[in-house]
C-alpha cells in the first residue's frame, strides 16, 4: 500500500512517541471515551488512520478539538497505545499547517458568560492556539 | 603414550570416490601415537569391525580412531565395536571424512588434504583422551505429585496404573482442583463434578496413591531418580484416619460466619468445614484463624457432637520426608485480582463478578443452588454483559494485568453465555470481545451456535466502564463493527479474569531448580519436543503450571507426563553420560561462578580440608559437580576463572589439540 | 618466483546438536563450500573458551566461526545466550587488537538450515579470503 502522507505520518509518530503497530484492535479507548458522541473520528480510528496513513480527513476534523484530553484512552489501553497523544499530535500538526489557530482572541468575547471559569479559557488558548 | 589405530573407511565410492583413502591412511599412520592404519570399503560392516577389533588384539591398541561418516550416525556402533574388543568406548574418535568432506568438496586433492587434517585433529584429540565409564545411579520407584486438581490426579491414576506407588501432595483439605468448582464444561456440557468426583474417588481408592491433603512440599533435595522430598503437613486438629466425614460437627459449629472460599466468599461456612460434599478425603478440617476453642480456649462444641472422637484441639504440623524417583509438578492456576481494574468496578459493585463466581453461581452446589441470581439482590438479572480478556494480552500495565493471552476465556464466555439464554430465555446477554479464539475440536461451532442458535449478542469491542447507579450497572461500550459508542444497562456483569500460574510455584521451582518464565510458567525442557518435562532431569509438568490449558489440553498432558516418568521408574538404574563437568579442587577456589551459569543446578559446594604445603590443614570451599545432573554442556568450563572446571570428553587439552592439528 | 594461490584458513566451532547436524545436513545435500573450512565439534557453542579462539588465532588461523542452536532453542536451555555475551567481548576485544571483524563471527545454525550452513561458510570463507592472511595474531614462533 502506497502510503502518500509518509513524511507527515512520521513526523506524527515522533511528536508523539505512539506505536500505532501496538494496537490490538479492541476499541477499549472509545468505549472509555466522554467525548465520543461530540468526535466524527473516535480515538480508535486516530490510531487506525494514522497508520494507514489516512491523514489527511483527521486534519481537516472538527474531533480534533473535541478531545477533552481527559488521558482516559492512555490509562484504560491495555497496549499502551496512548490515542490522546496522537489526537494531540494531529492538532499540533493541523495548528502549524493551517497557520492559523482554531481559536482567536477577537472570537472570545462571543463566548463568556458568568460560568466560564478563567482556566478554562487558558488552557483552551493552550490547546487550540499557538 | 597412547596405541590408536586408525580406520578409514571408503564408504562404497562416497568417500574414496573424492578422498584418496589410501594416501590418507598412509599420512595418519605416522602420526604421533598411532601404530596401526589402514583403510577398507565398509568400515561399519560386520567385516570392517572383525577388522578393528582384530587390530585391537594384534596392535594392543588404547585408541580407535575411524575415517568414516558423521559420529551423528555410526558413533554408537564404533563404541560398541570397542567395548566388544575390551578397550573403553570413549577411546573412539570419528573423523568426519564423507558429511564434512567428500560430500562437499568435488576435488580430489582437496578433499584428500582435508581428509588428512581432520585426522589428525582426531588422532590429537584420542591421545589425549581418557577411559570414561558413565556413573550409575539406583531409582526410588516412588513418584511425587504436587497438586491434587484434574492435571495431578490424572498423572497420579496413570502413574498408578503402571503399578508404581505415588504421593499427592496438595494445599488444600481436599484435591479436586480449580475443576471441582466449575459447573458445566465445554463444549460437551457435561457437569464437571460428573466426570471429576468419580476420578477422586477412584484416587482414594487406589491403594498405590497416598493423599497428603492440607500439605506442602517445603524442601526438595537430590536429584533425578533420588529425590528427597520434606512434606509439611498443616494440623488440620481432626484425626484423618478417624474422621467419618458425617458433617455433624459442621452443622454444630457456632462460628457460621467464615467466608467460604470454595464458593469464592459468596456465601459462610461453619469454622470446622468440608469443603464439599463429594471432597477426597472426606474429613473435616478446623480453621484456626476463626476456631474459638483454638483461638480463646472457649467452645469445643464440635469435639463433644463428634461420635467418632477425631477432634484433637492439641495436634500439630508434621513433617514427613520420603524418597521420590520423580516429581510432577501440577500447581495449576488462578485467576488474577480484579483489585486495580476501576474502571469494571469490581469492589464497588457485589453485581460486578468474576468468571469463576458465575461458575459458583450457576453451580447446583453454589450459593443459590444452582438459580441464576445476582448477588446483591438475589433478584434475577435481565441483561447481562460479559467482558473478555480483562487483564488478558495487556502488556502496558504489568502490575494490573498480564501479556498472554488466557486461552480459555472465550470458550468459558460462550458456554457461560449459551446456558444462561438456554435457562433463562427472557435474558439478554451481550459479549464484549476483541477477538474471538476457539481453535480445539468442535469449539467453533460451539461458539457459533451460541450466537446463532442462542442469540447472545456478540459485539466486537471493548467495555471502557461500568458504573452502579441505583440496582443498575451502566456499562459504557464501543461497537467498533457499527463505530458507536454503546450504553447499556446490566443487572450483571461478568469479568473473565486472566489467569496465572499459583503463586506456590515460585518458591517451588526454586527448590526443584526447574526453570520459570517471566510469567512464573514452568519452562518445558523444548517447546515442541519435551513439552511435559522441565529442563532439570526428573521433574515433569503437567497442567496449566506449564500454560493456561483447558481441561482436555490438561488431561493429555497430564497423561503424557505420567508415560514419562513411568519410563523413568520402569528403570532400576539410570546410566549417565560420562561427558560430565568436573572440577579440580586444588584449583578451584569456590567463588561461585560455575554455580550460577548452570542450568540444571548440578554444582554445590562444600568444605573440604585440605594439607597445606606447611603442613597444617585448612577448609576451603570447592565446588562440586554431581554427574547424575550435569547435562555436560560446558558453560561452567569457561566462566570458571582458575581453570579448574574442565568437561570430560571435551577437555580444554583435547579442544586444543584439535586445534593445533587443524592450524598446523 | 612461484605465488602459491593464497588459501585462508578457517576454524569452526559446531554445537553437537544443531550446527553440527546442519553441517551433515549440507553434506547430505551436496551443497559445496570452501574446504579451508575445518569443523571442530563441541557439545554446545558455550563450551568454546575464547581460550581455543585466541589459540587457532595465535596458531595461524585466518578466520574462526562458531555455530550454534538458535537464540531459544539451545539443547541446554541456555548455552548459547552465553555464547552470545561472551564472543560479543571477545570480537570486541580482538578488533580492537588488530583482528578484524570479518574475521570472526557467530552463527544460529539448525540442524535443518543445511543450506545455510553452506552459505554462511562460503559468505565468511569469502570475506576472509578478502582481507588475506592473518599476521596481527600469528605466533611465528609456533610455525614449523
Amino acid at each position: 500500500m502506497h502510503n502518500k502522507n509518509q513524511y507527515l505520518q512520521e513526523e506524527l509518530l515522533r511528536t508523539s512517541g505512539v506505536n500505532p503497530k501496538k494496537c490490538m484492535r479492541c476499541g477499549k479507548c472509545s468505549a472509555t471515551c466522554p467525548a465520543y458522541d461530540e468526535m466524527e473520528y473516535h480515538p480508535h480510528q486516530f490510531v487506525n488512520m494514522v497508520e494507514s496513513g489516512d491523514i489527511e480527513p483527521l486534519l481537516n476534523s472538527k474531533s480534533l478539538y473535541r478531545c477533552l484530553s481527559c488521558f482516559a484512552c492512555i490509562d484504560r489501553c491495555p497496549r499502551g497505545v496512548e490515542p490522546a497523544k496522537l489526537v494531540e499530535a494531529v492538532r499540533l500538526a493541523a495548528i502549524r499547517k493551517q497557520g492559523a489557530n482554531h481559536l482567536k482572541a477577537d472570537d472570545v468575547p462571543a463566548m463568556l458568560d458568568d460560568d466560564i471559569p478563567q482556566q478554562a479559557l487558558v488552557s483552551a488558548f493552550r490547546k487550540y492556539a499557538k | 603414550m597412547q596405541r590408536i589405530g586408525v580406520f578409514v573407511c571408503w564408504c562404497g565410492s562416497n568417500i574414496a570416490g573424492t578422498v584418496d583413502v589410501q594416501a590418507v591412511s598412509d599420512a595418519l599412520a605416522h602420526e604421533p601415537g598411532v601404530v596401526f592404519s589402514t583403510n577398507y570399503q565398509y568400515m561399519c560392516s560386520q567385516a570392517g569391525q572383525n577388522m578393528i577389533k582384530d587390530a585391537v588384539a594384534e596392535h594392543k591398541l588404547t585408541g580407535i580412531v575411524v575415517c568414516s561418516c558423521s559420529p551423528r550416525m555410526h558413533e554408537a556402533t564404533f563404541r560398541k565395536t570397542a567395548a566388544a574388543a575390551g578397550i573403553n568406548p570413549y577411546m573412539v574418535e570419528i573423523a568426519n571424512i564423507r558429511e564434512q568432506c567428500s560430500w562437499v568438496h568435488k576435488d580430489m586433492q582437496t578433499g584428500t588434504e582435508k581428509a588428512i587434517i581432520l585426522g589428525k585433529a582426531a588422532v590429537a584429540k584420542v591421545n589425549l583422551n581418557t577411559p570414561l565409564t558413565p556413573g550409575e545411579s539406583p531409582v526410588t520407584k516412588r513418584a511425587l505429585v504436587i497438586g491434587g486438581g484434574i492435571a495431578g490426579i490424572q498423572t497420579a491414576l496413570d502413574i498408578a496404573d503402571a503399578g508404581f506407588p505415588v504421593d499427592i501432595v496438595e494445599k488444600k483439605p481436599t484435591i479436586g482442583g480449580k475443576m471441582a468448582q466449575l459447573d458445566k464444561t465445554f463444549p460437551t456440557l457435561d457437569c464437571a463434578a460428573c466426570i471429576l468426583t468419580p476420578k477422586m474417588v477412584d484416587v482414594a481408592q487406589n491403594d498405590k496413591i497416598r493423599i497428603f491433603s492440607y500439605s506442602e512440599v517445603t524442601d526438595v533435595k537430590g536429584f533425578v531418580g533420588n529425590f528427597d522430598v520434606t512434606i509439611k503437613k498443616h494440623a488440620r486438629y481432626v484425626k484423618e484416619d478417624i474422621c467419618t466425614g458425617c458433617g455433624a460437627c459442621t452443622e454444630k459449629c457456632p462460628m457460621k460466619k467464615v467466608p467460604n472460599e470454595f464458593n469464592l466468599g459468596m456465601d459462610n461456612r461453619s469454622a470446622i468445614y468440608i469443603p464439599f460434599a463429594q471432597a477426597v478425603p472426606k474429613v473435616a478440617t478446623i480453621d484456626p484463624n476463626y476456631c474459638n476453642m483454638l483461638k480463646n480456649g472457649k467452645c469445643g462444641v464440635c469435639s463433644k457432637v463428634c461420635a467418632a472422637g477425631a477432634i484433637d484441639y492439641t495436634q500439630k504440623d508434621e513433617f514427613i520426608e520420603e524418597k521420590y524417583g520423580a516429581i510432577v509438578v501440577a500447581t495449576g492456576f488462578n485467576p488474577i485480582s480484579m483489585d486495580k481494574f476501576d474502571e469494571f468496578a469490581y469492589n464497588q459493585s457485589k453485581d460486578v463478578i468474576t468468571s469463576l463466581e458465575f461458575e459458583r453461581l450457576t453451580n447446583a452446589a453454589g450459593p443459590t443452588a444452582g438459580k441464576l441470581l445476582r448477588p446483591s439482590d438475589l433478584k434475577h438479572p435481565h441483561t447481562i454483559v460479559f467482558v473478555q480478556c480483562v487483564g488478558s494480552r495487556c502488556d502496558a500495565c504489568a502490575e494490573k494485568g498480564k501479556e498472554y493471552c488466557s486461552k480459555i476465556c472465550c470458550m468459558y464466555t460462550a458456554k457461560h453465555a449459551m446456558l444462561t439464554r438456554d435457562k433463562y430465555p427472557d435474558t439478554e446477554v451481550y459479549v464484549f470481545y476483541i477477538d474471538v479464539r476457539t481453535p480445539g475440536k468442535n469449539f467453533d461451532e460451539f461458539y457459533r451456535r451460541a450466537v446463532e442458535e442462542y442469540g447472545v449478542h456478540y459485539i466486537k469491542g471493548m467495555v471502557g466502564k461500568v458504573t452502579p447507579e441505583g440496582d443498575k450497572l451502566k456499562v459504557q461500550a464501543s461497537d467498533l463493527l457499527a463505530n458507536k459508542q454503546l450504553h447499556i444497562d446490566a443487572d450483571l456483569v461478568v469479568l473473565a479474569a486472566a489467569i496465572e500460574p499459583d503463586k506456590s510455584a515460585r518458591p517451588l521451582a526454586t527448590m526443584l531448580t526447574a526453570s520459570m518464565d517471566t510469567n512464573d510458567f514452568f519452562t518445558e525442557a523444548h517447546p515442541k519436543l519435551r513439552p511435559v518435562e522441565s529442563p532439570t532431569a526428573g521433574v515433569f509438568l503437567s497442567g496449566a503450571c506449564q500454560g493456561p490449558k483447558d481441561i482436555p489440553e490438561t488431561v493429555s498432558q497430564a497423561g503424557a507426563a505420567a508415560s514419562k516418568v513411568i519410563g523413568l521408574l520402569a528403570k532400576d538404574k539410570l546410566t549417565g553420560n560420562p561427558c560430565v563437568a568436573s572440577s579440580n579442587e586444588l584449583m578451584c577456589n569456590g567463588c561461585s561462578t560455575c554455580e550460577r551459569v548452570c542450568p540444571y543446578g548440578a554444582i554445590t559446594y562444600e568444605n573440604k580440608e585440605f594439607r597445606m604445603p606447611d603442613r597444617t590443614t585448612a577448609i576451603r570451599r570447592i565446588a562440586v559437580v554431581n554427574p547424575a545432573v550435569c547435562q555436560g554442556c560446558g558453560c561452567c568450563t569457561v566462566a570458571c576463572p582458575s581453570g579448574a572446571m574442565d568437561l570430560r570428553g571435551f577437555a580444554n587439552s583435547q579442544i586444543i589439540a584439535e586445534v593445533d592439528a587443524i592450524c598446523k | 618466483m612461484q605465488v602459491k594461490e593464497y588459501k585462508p584458513l578457517i576454524v569452526a566451532f559446531c554445537c553437537n546438536w544443531c550446527s553440527y547436524a546442519g553441517a551433515d545436513l549440507a553434506g547430505n545435500n551436496r551443497l559445496n563450500y570452501p574446504a579451508d573450512v575445518k569443523i571442530i565439534r563441541v557439545p554446545c557453542s558455550c563450551r568454546v573458551n575464547p581460550m581455543f579462539v585466541l589459540r587457532a588465532f595465535q596458531r595461524g588461523a585466518d578466520g574462526v566461526i562458531l555455530c550454534g542452536c538458535h537464540p531459544g532453542d539451545c539443547h541446554y536451555t541456555s548455552g548459547n545466550y552465553y555464547t552470545r555475551r561472551r564472543m560479543a567481548l571477545l570480537f570486541s576485544m580482538l578488533d580492537y587488537l588488530g583482528i578484524e571483524k570479518e574475521r570472526t563471527r557467530v552463527e544460529w545454525v539448525s540442524a535443518a538450515e543445511g543450506a545455510k550452513f553452506a552459505a554462511t561458510m562460503n559468505d565468511f570463507a569469502e570475506k576472509v579470503a578478502a582481507l588475506g592472511e592473518n599476521k596481527r595474531l600469528e605466533d611465528l614462533r609456533c610455525k614449523r
